[in-house]
């Protein structure tokens, strides 16, 4: 009975058990489906073992958007608790799960896969290239991805949630339940197969352009790409070595992070944020990326400042490697230490701003169209620059004394990742719906939805700066009514619920837009500017026929405008990579692993090790080479094409 | 029409912000250091609000004047790669901005650290205050006598603030007197404080630091020299001693009301100074004490060296 104890979630509640049945139900209705209308083998050559960096794309968008609605609940409950004072919806023990997995899922299950999903979708077809540079690779880091996503998901069913935050700060998370476990193994897996996207994309970028594609004409995405990539490369090995450290502390009794024996607390703290700053800046700059894309199009005239917009990332990217130390001003380092933080956190205001004139600029003398996607973008500029403002205003280090662990700061961060990064999803999402699935989603519930999220992202968010200011801390799960904090925490739940209408209208703009969107659409539907509106829709395996000559950024433009020719030449075999299941099994192995470890199972650990080693031996000594499709089959998919 | 609706939102919003101010607990300061740091918040809050609204008022411009409705249907967008000069000046303007606030921080980090303004004359009362799952203990080693989850302050005098915690981290914050800094097991920082106005204010840990977080707080009175003074003779008469069995019990998780005890619990359990470089210069500091601390800080150190060893 013993062991089966440890399984026992320490804190259960009526909505973790209802949320268990729906869960149970959800997988039977699944399986049931696949069974009935006998779809296993489809699900398993067509998408599992894929390494088509489109459906590999697709498969990281329909992820992230499940774990929007995860991470949106957790959302909604913490708001819903916190709407009135004394409030006891939810308890103490509760409230602590849900914020920590709220922060976790979004940061990196909804919004990192969300912007390797456009890396992987936009990317190898903006750069004229057949798939990424390693695309059994990609896979892998797809499936790795999804497991972490996936044990970390189960924690809240099986043995616990963690507790500690998202930044999970010892020794706070030192605790007796398997949360921290999960929080500590689950990162990892998906750390790694973040890492490998990270590799395979500056590889894929610096490697497989198109010919003319110099660095200087790359379209302006792509730049974010290869920027974020570097910064991915950069940061995760250190959120690795943190998170093994941490680990092996809760595991083995190593003394890492411990209160005893030379354990330094604030250690974590600092490789945590080392790797958490540019973790934010790897969310914004291809968020940066798609505004410029869609402002472009959208005002129908080239980026203002393309050199400057560039340099200004590349400063960004160095600069967010060297802030990390305010997330803690307030650790008593002294009035120097924290000058220095304060100067180069602020500096990060001068390459941002010059982002924003430029976007401005881009919109001067242009021919602006309020397309979906572009309301998106106008709205992202004024409300972004309220939570840059904000920003520079924490960076103040002695003020921050003042907003640190407080609703002020909440209000900031949110002030930025929503309108910076959850629109720029939204209008990319609206964007390259027609490249993915061949139909526009329909532009007057995608407009409605827009303005809903911001109006209810301001009645959220905004009194939160008052309340911060009030001295309302963050991660408090009630406050008594002689605060005075009640009113503007009820106006953000009235917001966050706006929100949630907005989400909820996302799902039926999918819904209705399948059902009644017009399939007759061109293969450009935007009257874009760059490559990846260049080819057909649906786009073909191999993406492009021929290997397009491009001589600008913006080389459908110059083809529109200019009489470019992009496509020289004649059909010629094209290689492509074969499918493999390996990642998909390897990363269950993984996820095997994960879960042994996190119950400290040591045999089957032992087990799932060897069997991930022998996964990579198998690879290692296996002899694939791929395979060719024939001029005749291109000349018959691309006459298809054309007719349909 | 909607934007218009929108862009009303925001800057009502700041608007709140703004004329809320005297209101609002941090922006109503009861001591120098949180003068300074409403001062600050103040400035930038309006230097932030006029880059915001200039933002604003230009996007609103360019959407009005280059809509595609409003254009003929033939105008075709010019090709405008960037204007050095254009972006000479877009660069400038906000590396002004930055080099100013710089200096405000810079300027201000140095005062928030140091004895408060227009105290320096004056021996700070030292207080440690400890964290522990979920309560606050605060020693008066000059006085003798330790209380848990209030906090009795005289005005007229600089309050140095040792912090640290026998758990975690935590963070010591009383709005209305000066921002908030961590409290960490390992080693002890200080925060340096002073109450200008007699009156009740709010205390609490603003470090999340498990369950009982949100009632993490306590209360903090300002008095005047006497009656401090008083309440700490009264202390001495009625109070009963902490000894080393209490303190472990008080220790343990949970919430308390206001205690209160004779001696500290420093005398046997010492706080973790002396960790860090940063306190060996303390010491010779602390020979300039008045009496009754050179005898606590004594005992502190008689105990240091012990402490020394699990350290390194």
């Amino acid at each position: 009975m013993e062991f089966f104890e440890r399984f026992a979630i320490p804190h259960p509640s009526f909505a973790i058990y209802a949320s268990m049945v729906a869960a149970g139900l959800t997988l039977i209705a699944i399986v049931a489906g696949l069974t009935y209308f006998k779809k296993w083998g489809y699900l398993w050559r067509e998408w599992i073992t894929t390494v088509d960096h489109k459906r590999i794309g697709i498969m990281y968008l329909i992820s992230a958007l499940m774990m929007l609605f995860r991470g949106g609940v957790d959302a909604i409950m913490m708001r819903a608790q916190l709407a009135v004072p004394d409030n006891t919806l939810l308890d103490s023990q509760h409230y602590n799960e849900i914020f920590t997995t709220h922060g976790v899922v979004m940061i990196l299950f909804m919004a990192m896969p969300f912007i390797i999903f456009f890396m992987n979708f936009v990317v190898p077809l903006q750069i004229g290239a057949r798939d990424v540079a390693f695309p059994r690779l990609n896979a892998l880091s797809f499936w790795l991805f999804f497991m972490g996503a996936m044990l970390f998901n189960i924690s809240f069913m099986v043995g616990g949630s963690p507790d500690a935050g998202w930044t999970s700060y010892f020794p706070l998370a030192d605790g007796e339940s398997v949360g921290s476990h999960y929080y500590m193994i689950a990162i990892q897996i998906a750390g790694i197969g973040t890492l490998m996207t990270g590799i395979n994309f500056i590889t894929t970028i610096l490697k497989m352009r198109a010919p003319g594609m110099t660095l200087m004409k790359m379209p302006m995405f792509t730049w974010a790409s290869l920027i974020t990539s570097v910064i991915i490369v950069f940061a995760f090995p250190v959120l690795t070595v943190a998170l093994a450290m941490g680990t092996m502390d809760l595991l083995f009794g190593t003394q890492f992070f411990t209160l005893e024996n030379g354990g330094m607390a604030m250690l974590w703290a600092n490789l945590f944020w080392v790797w958490g700053h540019p973790e934010v800046y790897i969310l914004i700059l291809p968020a940066f990326g798609i505004y410029s894309e869609i402002i472009s199009t959208s005002a129908r005239r080239n980026l203002y400042g393309y050199k400057s917009m560039v340099g200004s990332m590349v400063l960004i990217s160095l600069l967010s490697f060297v802030v990390w130390a305010h997330h803690f001003f307030t650790m008593g380092q002294g009035a120097f230490a924290n000058s220095i933080f304060s100067i180069t956190t602020m500096a990060i205001a001068v390459p941002t701003g010059v982002k924003i004139f430029n976007w401005l600029l881009t919109l001067w003398k242009g021919k602006i169209e309020f397309t979906t996607p572009m309301l998106y973008s106008i709205l992202f500029i004024p409300l972004f620059t309220l939570g840059g403002v904000t920003g520079v205003m924490l960076a103040m280090s002695a003020a921050d004394y003042q907003y640190h662990n407080t609703m002020f700061l909440v209000a900031h961060f949110h002030n930025v990742i929503i309108p910076g990064v959850v629109f720029a999803m939204l209008a990319g999402l609206t964007f390259y719906w027609p490249k993915m699935f061949g139909f526009m989603l329909n532009e007057k519930i995608g407009k409605w939805t827009a303005w809903l999220l911001s109006i209810g992202f301001l009645l959220a968010f905004m009194p939160m700066y008052v309340t911060g200011l009030d001295g309302q801390a963050r991660r408090m799960y009630t406050y008594s009514e002689s605060t005075g904090f009640g009113p503007l925490n009820m106006v953000s739940f009235v917001g966050a619920a706006i929100m949630a209408v907005g989400f909820v209208l996302i799902v039926y703009n999918i819904y209705y837009s399948v059902r009644y969107a017009s399939r007759d659409i061109s293969a450009d539907p935007w009257d874009a500017r760059t490559l990846e509106w260049a080819t057909h829709t649906p786009v073909p395996e191999y993406n492009f026929a021929i290997t397009p000559e491009v001589a600008s950024s913006e080389a459908l433009w110059d083809v529109k405008k200019k009489g470019h020719v992009l496509f020289k030449g004649d059909y010629e075999k094209i290689h492509m990579p074969n499918n493999s299941g390996v990642p998909f099994i390897m990363s269950c192995i993984f996820f095997a692993w994960g879960f042994s470890l996190v119950f400290s199972l040591w045999i089957p650990a032992i087990i799932t090790t060897i069997g991930i080693f022998i996964c990579m031996t198998l690879r290692s000594f296996e002899k694939d080479h791929g395979h060719y499709i024939s001029v005749k089959e291109i000349e018959d998919t691309e006459s298809e094409m054309r007719g349909a | 029409m909607k934007l218009k609706l929108a862009l009303f939102a925001v800057m009502m919003s700041i608007l709140t912000v703004l004329t809320g101010c005297e209101q609002l607990t941090v922006l109503d300061p009861k001591g120098p250091q949180a003068e300074r740091l409403a001062s600050d918040i103040m400035l930038t809050m309006l230097m932030m609000a006029g880059i915001v609204i200039a933002v604003f008022v230009w996007l609103v411009i360019m959407l009005v004047k280059y809509r595609a409705s409003k254009q003929p249907a033939d105008y075709e967008p010019p090709h405008i790669e960037g204007n050095p000069w254009v972006e000479g000046i877009l660069v400038g303007i906000p590396v002004l901005i930055v080099a100013f606030l710089s200096f405000v921080s810079v300027q201000s980090n140095y005062i928030v650290e140091s004895a408060p303004q227009g105290y320096e004359e004056k021996e700070p009362l030292v207080v440690y205050a400890s964290s522990s799952d979920w309560k606050w203990h605060f020693s008066y080693p000059e006085e003798g006598i330790e209380t848990v989850n209030y906090l009795y302050i005289p005005t007229d005098r600089p309050l140095e603030f040792r912090l640290y915690s026998h758990g975690p981290i935590t963070s010591f914050w009383i709005p209305q007197l000066g921002g908030q800094k961590y409290a960490m097991n390992a080693h002890v920082t200080k925060l340096h404080l002073a109450a200008d106005v007699e009156g009740d204010y709010m205390g609490r840990n603003a470090n999340f630091s498990g369950e009982g977080f949100a009632e993490n707080k306590f209360d903090v009175t300002a008095m005047n020299q006497e009656e401090f003074d008083d309440w700490v003779k009264e202390v001495k008469a009625t109070a009963e001693p902490i000894t080393e069995e209490k303190f472990e019990k008080l220790l343990e998780p949970g919430h308390l009301g206001r205690m209160t005890f004779t001696g500290t619990h420093l005398e046997f359990s010492p706080a973790p100074e002396h960790h860090h470089e940063g306190d060996k210069y303390e010491d010779k500091d602390e020979h300039k004490h008045s009496e009754e601390h050179h005898s606590a800080s004594d005992k502190e150190s008689s105990d240091h060296d012990k402490h020394m060893n699990h350290d390194e």
